[in-house]
């Protein structure tokens, strides 16, 4: 599996890309991995406030429905909307066109509790 | 959902799986491939050109002696008689109330000599039930653990058997012919679960890996689980223990087709032919998504306005449709095909329609 070093990443499989106060989130290709064929995003509101841990997205395969949760605290300030249409750019690209929703962080010291690329591999290996 | 996986059983063509790189899921007690490449591109392979299913936790039994035509005509909703040697049928097998306890395919092997074919979750339970009805002039065998089977479906599925299995017969539709390969003896039915012309091949289980190495080198690819719900939800082929239950009849689940009430007494007609006579509370229906939103899923309610009028037995996305779609068990009073009705998905409405069945019609069929 793919587990990009500069990105860090939650025990649920999400990945978050920090850029000052603004984290860029998505799923691991771990987890587009064990889902499958991804065939339906509901994606957050822009400007809903949402708290690390909470449910906040869906993605659905053809099996099954899996929740998706903020990594970080914060607001939502962009989602990826080409993915309503084209869901399948998650199991494509889950670091790049798969792209799921950016959060300005509320607090930008809260990503020490998220995980690095060794500790996230070591995890799903 | 989950169930434990440890003591699942596996199939003679397990490790043929694993080095397909199969993802395995437990399924009714058995360790199962829920997909290979991927469920769209296996769904589309098998509406496209062909696939081959590993469909060997299936249950196959064997019913003979005189009278088992009888025997058998007596325990189902079809009518066995009419069958000529080598032609099978689709039928139920009722509880006393008219419920279902399993769907199968049996095929006429010989005048008083019928094969089988049941699901894997019920073999156990179908043998226990044709056992306790049976004389002393029927002789029931169940030979589900000796008898590998795959399923090779799809638009080219005839040529990928003809490649594969040179001069073997082609049946047909329905029907089944014994055919000695080599040293493999293989039993072909014209049947499957897909909604797509195709056969479902009978062997021992010794034979299992050359059976799909062979069609494998005939270019069929292998399918999974997962393609296997899709494909047949589109064909609107009902799913034992999902779709139908032991509180659901034939009548309700739109099966009539496969039920002759003139035929004689069966086990479980007398509930049939009330309903018959006076109409169902509930229908099974087809049902697709009228615009964009989340797949249903099984156990999803309908609601019409504010009444909730039923559930989705199964639903999901279907492929070839492109769009959620499914089977739901509603009231018979808003039942009609065009009926515009919604789910309650995650506490969001999504609008349906009722559809004609089936969803998907392949022009192999």
């Amino acid at each position: 599996m793919n587990t990009p070093t500069e990105l860090l990443y939650t025990e649920s499989h999400e990945w978050a890309r920090i850029e000052g106060d603004s984290a860029t989130v998505g799923i691991t290709d771990h987890a587009q991995h064990q889902l499958g064929d991804v065939v339906f995003v509901q994606l957050p509101k822009v400007g809903a406030t949402v708290a690390a841990k909470a449910s906040v997205a869906v993605v659905e395969s053809v099996k099954a429905a899996s929740d998706i949760y903020a990594p970080l605290s914060g607001e939502i300030t962009e989602i990826n909307s080409s993915l309503e249409s084209d869901t399948a750019q998650i199991n494509q690209d889950p670091y790049g066109k798969g792209w799921m929703f950016k959060i300005r962080l509320s607090d930008s010291s809260q990503t020490a509790s998220l995980k690095s690329a060794s500790d996230y591999s070591a995890l799903t290996s | 959902m989950s169930e434990p996986t440890q003591n699942l059983k596996k199939t003679a063509l397990h490790a043929a799986h694993l080095r397909a790189g199969a993802r395995m899921v437990p399924f009714g007690g058995w360790d199962m491939p829920v997909q290979y490449s991927g469920i769209l591109e296996e769904h589309k392979t098998v509406r496209s050109s062909s696939g081959i299913f590993d469909i060997s936790h299936m249950g196959e039994f064997s019913v003979r002696g005189s009278g088992a035509t009888a025997w058998l005509n007596g325990l189902v909703t079809n009518d066995v008689s009419k069958l000529q040697v080598g032609q099978g049928q689709y039928s139920l097998m009722l509880n006393d109330h008219g419920g279902v306890i399993d769907d199968l395919i049996y095929y006429r092997t010989g005048a008083e000599d019928f094969f089988l074919v049941v699901n894997a979750s019920k073999i156990s339970e179908d043998a226990e039930w044709l056992r306790s009805k049976a004389g002393s002039d029927i002789e029931f065998s169940d030979h589900s653990d000796l008898v590998s089977a795959i399923a090779l479906q799809g638009p080219q599925a005839r040529w990928a058997l003809a490649k594969a299995v040179p001069g073997a017969p082609l049946p047909a539709r329905f029907s089944v012919a014994d055919f000695q390969w080599g040293s493999v003896p293989l039993r072909i039915a014209r049947t499957g679960y897909t909604g797509e012309d195709g056969v479902e091949l009978f062997f021992p289980n010794d034979d299992a890996e050359k059976v799909w190495d062979a069609l494998i080198s005939a270019g069929a690819k292998p399918i999974g689980l997962g393609a296997r719900d899709t494909l047949r939800l589109e064909a609107c082929y009902p799913l034992n223990g999902q779709d139908l239950t032991p509180d659901t009849t034939p009548i309700e689940a739109g099966l009539s087709f496969a039920v002759n009430l003139d035929k004689g007494h069966f086990t479980g007609r007398d509930k049939l032919a009330e309903q018959k006579a006076s109409g169902t509370q509930k229908k099974l229906v087809a049902f697709a998504l009228t615009g964009k939103g989340a797949p249903p899923r099984p156990h999803h309610p309908v609601y019409l306005g504010e009444e909730k009028i039923g559930e989705v037995t199964s639903g999901t996305f279907c492929p070839t449709l492109a769009k959620g779609a499914g089977l739901a068990l509603i009231s018979s009073a808003h039942a009609s095909v065009g009926q515009q009705l919604e789910l309650l998905i995650r506490d969001q409405r999504v609008p349906i329609v009722i559809e004609k069945k089936p969803l998907y019609k392949s022009p192999s069929l």
